[in-house]
């Protein structure tokens, strides 16, 4: 028989323990679906391994892939951090890449256009995240809830952007008009997409770290997530916490649309984002509300997004199964941290 | 003889390299009260822990009525009859009494058995004098009788033995008789108890015999607390002899906090009516009553925590504007609150970010925004050091803490900035002896320096001792002041139920 039982202390090793583990055990239960698709585990696996992280094109696709989803993961973070609950990155994402190909489109020197591009849907991101907090601060609503139904708002809005005003009168397609050439965020590496955006992304990470580790805005937060009212008697206005850490998320969020718009797309349609923001919230999970992890974890679901079409192409097996990769990966993880308070103990056979 | 209620036999149980409960002998006879004693850490809760089915237990065995029985979780425990009530109470709310006793309980064809639950309500009511309405909901009882509550819920599942780990602490006096009654009834049927509690003279009144723990080992048994002095038992307890704190004579000096005519409104609790103070320097006054007549709001005030309607308050003559936290300790106000780990601290976070918390935006711990965290490291461990605060170190979770020593560190924080006032509430609830000696001596030596004290309480022999005034609140109003010398429990009891006013 075995029983939990209450830990004093987690070890700082479990920190990359865990969601190695998650990982590992959502690689082993995907496996039967695979085998159930009726290809051979490994090499499916292998396909997603090669055609993902195999050589030096798949590691630029990977990380062009990667970075919206550090994004969103940097602002579920910073946002879970705080206890406010931003389900709403989607609609942040959406709403950044909507304001910055607006910006995008205004012809302009090309480094002032970027600049722009970048402030904007960082500021379009951080009004909409500010709606689900200014609602919780001021009328207690549950932030879970409005922020996880503004999704579908900004969604729709998007949609009669582009089937409306912005629709391609030319092939009738609902696409939003191109931003400026001199506005595309230039390339990296001659012949990839590895874009500007993604060393943003990357940068953005250590800073989002010193920002909660360091500064007493981030000292702040940790206190008020923790223990709000402990936050309130030690004399932080835990309101203005929470509206701040609002805006810092859904600017982050926005951010990882600006990176969209400005770097793979250079316009918007329906599809810009194939669940980013969803995705950030297992990105943030697995990294353990850590900044740092943010940037592994999110390379990791860019990899098995990348690998699953490779893999879908080569054995048949559909490419949904990086979704479903992707949520056994979050379920392992919510259960893996019950080890960050539990313990497993063997008790004996009762008598 | 009979076999008695309950044995435990050698019991051991280790947490990583600390031993908690070493070979640890203990029984409870049908009809007997036992008291359990040791300071915090001795194993206490380890052991009652261990019975109750939590812990597994690295070795030992436990025999109910002279059977060897295995309890691997509490619904193991309750089988074998035995009931715990926590420290802190596992009711839901919003459910009814009724509701509440019935949770867990099979029905029959998956309907709520409410009249048999009714029945057995009524029916331990009358054995046990223990009664209350089944349709009110829980969140309309007060503290006591959500305690009630516990006793009921526990011998409504057929409890012979009953752990209570501190009851006392989270009533008032007059409460605490109406307790002390219904167990001397629960024993005289024949159950058995096992009484938990660091305040001697209630383990003197109550028990039978008690059970001295100290470094999770016994230290000792008496065999017959009434006729032993709480000297005999503390020295058990720490292993050393325990003096009393030397009060020496106070001269006060000019008012450091006054509030004139304070009134509030809304917040839960009794408001305040138009409550008026003055605290000196270098003089502590205390503040007793029942639980639950403005000392909440009282507290709150004075904290920064609950802005008044009407009325001032001034610290060190300077006029009190926002009522924020940052504003008063500006002024020179140093705050410890009633409850440390919802309030004071942040259990999930390192110890020294609580140290620092209330003043984490001043030069001391940041500049421009950014922290210092060398500062802040330093200052903990400086403190830590100070105040002998038992912890791993200053990057250990403040919840890993023990009351103590985190009312230790509650009281390093504000004292290391030198208040000129300070405010406390229940400065030693929950603590043991050791621990509350060492938060009196601390309080005596502010006094001492010209600091203003108020001491907000419901342990009226520790008001007595420490207090130069003292303060009766009645129904958010000040019934009376009453000088150190003048007052006696028995006429601070009098005031606190409104019988006697006093200006």
């Amino acid at each position: 028989m075995f029983r939990l039982e209450a830990r004093t202390s987690t070890p700082a090793w479990f920190n990359l323990a865990l969601p190695l583990l998650a990982i590992a055990v959502a690689l082993v239960l995907c496996s039967g679906l695979i085998a159930v698709a009726g290809a051979g585990v490994i090499e499916a696996y292998g396909v997603m391994l090669s055609a993902s992280l195999g050589d030096s094109y798949a590691i630029t696709e990977t990380l062009v892939r990667a970075a919206p989803m550090i994004f969103t993961g940097l602002a579920v973070a910073i946002a879970f951090r705080a206890k406010f609950w931003n389900i709403g990155a989607e609609g942040q994402l959406l709403a950044g890449a909507v304001a910055s190909c607006a910006v995008g489109a205004i012809p302009m020197p090309g480094y002032l256009a970027m600049l722009l591009m970048a402030l904007a849907g960082a500021a379009a991101g951080a009004v909409v995240a500010l709606v689900p907090a200014t609602l919780r601060v001021k009328f207690k609503v549950d932030d879970v809830v409005s922020s996880l139904l503004l999704n579908s708002v900004i969604y729709y809005a998007l949609m009669a952007l582009i089937e409306g005003p912005w629709k391609d009168t030319f092939s009738g397609y609902p696409l939003s008009p191109p931003i400026e050439d001199s506005a595309n965020f230039p390339v990296l590496i001659e012949g990839t997409r590895l874009h500007l955006g993604v060393v943003v992304a990357l940068i953005a990470a250590p800073l989002c770290w010193f920002l909660i580790a360091r500064t007493t805005l981030g000292f702040r937060i940790r206190v008020t997530g923790e223990n709000p009212e402990a936050a309130r008697y030690g004399g932080i206005n835990v309101q203005r916490v929470l509206l701040s850490t609002a805006l810092l998320s859904g600017a982050l969020a926005g951010l990882a649309g600006v990176g969209e718009v400005g770097g793979v797309h250079f316009q918007v349609m329906s599809d810009i984002s194939p669940g980013y923001g969803y995705s950030g919230i297992v990105v943030a999970m697995l990294a353990r509300l850590n900044p740092l992890g943010v940037v592994p974890a999110a390379i990791f679901l860019a990899a098995v997004m990348t690998g699953a079409e490779a893999m879908s192409r080569a054995t048949g097996v559909p490419a949904f199964l990086s979704d479903v990769i992707q949520g056994t990966a979050l379920l392992a993880m919510l259960v893996a941290l019950l080890f960050t308070a539990y313990r497993i103990r063997r008790v004996g056979a009762s008598a | 003889m009979s076999a008695p209620l309950i044995e435990m036999r050698g019991i051991t149980k280790s947490f990583g390299a600390v031993k908690a409960n070493e070979t640890v002998d203990l029984s409870v006879a049908p009809g007997e009260i036992l008291g359990l004693l040791g300071e915090n850490g001795a194993g206490k809760t380890t052991l009652m822990n261990v019975l109750f089915g939590a812990y597994a237990p690295d070795a030992g065995e436990i025999l109910v009525e002279g059977r060897p029985v295995a309890i691997h979780s509490s619904a193991d425990a309750l089988a074998a009859g035995i009931g715990m009530v926590h420290q802190h109470f596992h009711l839901a709310p919003r459910l009814t009494v009724l509701e509440n006793l019935l949770i867990g309980i099979p029905g029959k064809s998956g309907r709520i058995d409410r009249s048999g639950g009714l029945a057995r309500l009524k029916e331990i009511g009358r054995r046990h004098g223990l009664s209350l309405a089944p349709d009110l909901p829980v969140s309309a009882l007060s503290v006591g009788e959500q305690q009630r509550l516990e006793i009921i819920k526990a011998l409504f599942r057929g409890a012979k033995l009953l752990i209570l780990d501190e009851p006392t602490a989270v009533l008032a006096p007059s409460e605490v008789d109406g307790l002390f009654a219904a167990l001397r009834s629960m024993v005289g049927q024949g159950l058995g108890i096992i009484f938990i509690s660091h305040k001697l003279n209630e383990v003197r009144a109550l028990t039978h015999r008690c059970v001295v723990l100290r470094h999770g080992k016994v230290a000792g048994r008496v065999d017959h607390p009434a006729s032993t002095t709480s000297a005999e038992m503390a020295k058990l307890m720490c292993g050393h002899e325990i003096a009393p704190p030397a009060k020496g004579a106070s001269t006060p000096g000019a008012s450091v906090l006054t509030l004139d005519g304070i009134s509030t409104v809304g917040h839960g609790g009794t408001p305040l009516r138009e409550v008026s103070l003055v605290v000196r320097a270098g003089e502590i006054l205390g503040i007793a009553g029942v639980s639950g007549n403005g000392q909440r709001a009282l507290a709150d005030v004075i904290s920064g925590m609950l802005p008044p309607k009407t009325g001032t308050m001034t610290i060190a003559g300077k006029a009190v504007a926002q009522f924020s936290p940052r504003e008063l300790q500006a002024l020179g106000l140093g705050r410890i609150p009633e409850d440390r780990m919802t309030t004071g601290l942040v259990t999930n976070l390192p110890l020294a970010d609580s140290m620092v918390l209330p003043r984490i935006g001043t030069e001391a711990f940041s500049r421009k925004g950014l922290l210092d965290p060398a500062a802040i490291r330093a200052f903990a461990e400086e403190q830590i050091k100070a105040y002998d605060i038992r912890c791993p170190g200053p990057m250990a979770r403040a919840g890993a803490l023990s009351g103590g020593n985190l009312q230790k560190a509650l009281l390093a924080r504000e004292l290391a900035f030198d208040p000129k006032v300070l405010i406390v509430s229940q400065p030693t609830r929950g603590l043991d002896i050791g621990a509350a000696r060492f938060i009196h001596e601390k309080f005596l030596a502010m006094r001492a320096k010209g600091c203003g004290i108020i001491v907000i309480g419901e342990d009226l022999e520790e008001l007595l001792m420490l207090s130069d005034r003292i303060a009766v609140m009645y129904e958010g109003c000040i019934a009376g002041t009453l000088s150190g010398a003048d007052a006696t429990v028995a006429r601070l009891g009098l005031m606190m139920t409104g019988a006697e006013g006093h200006a």
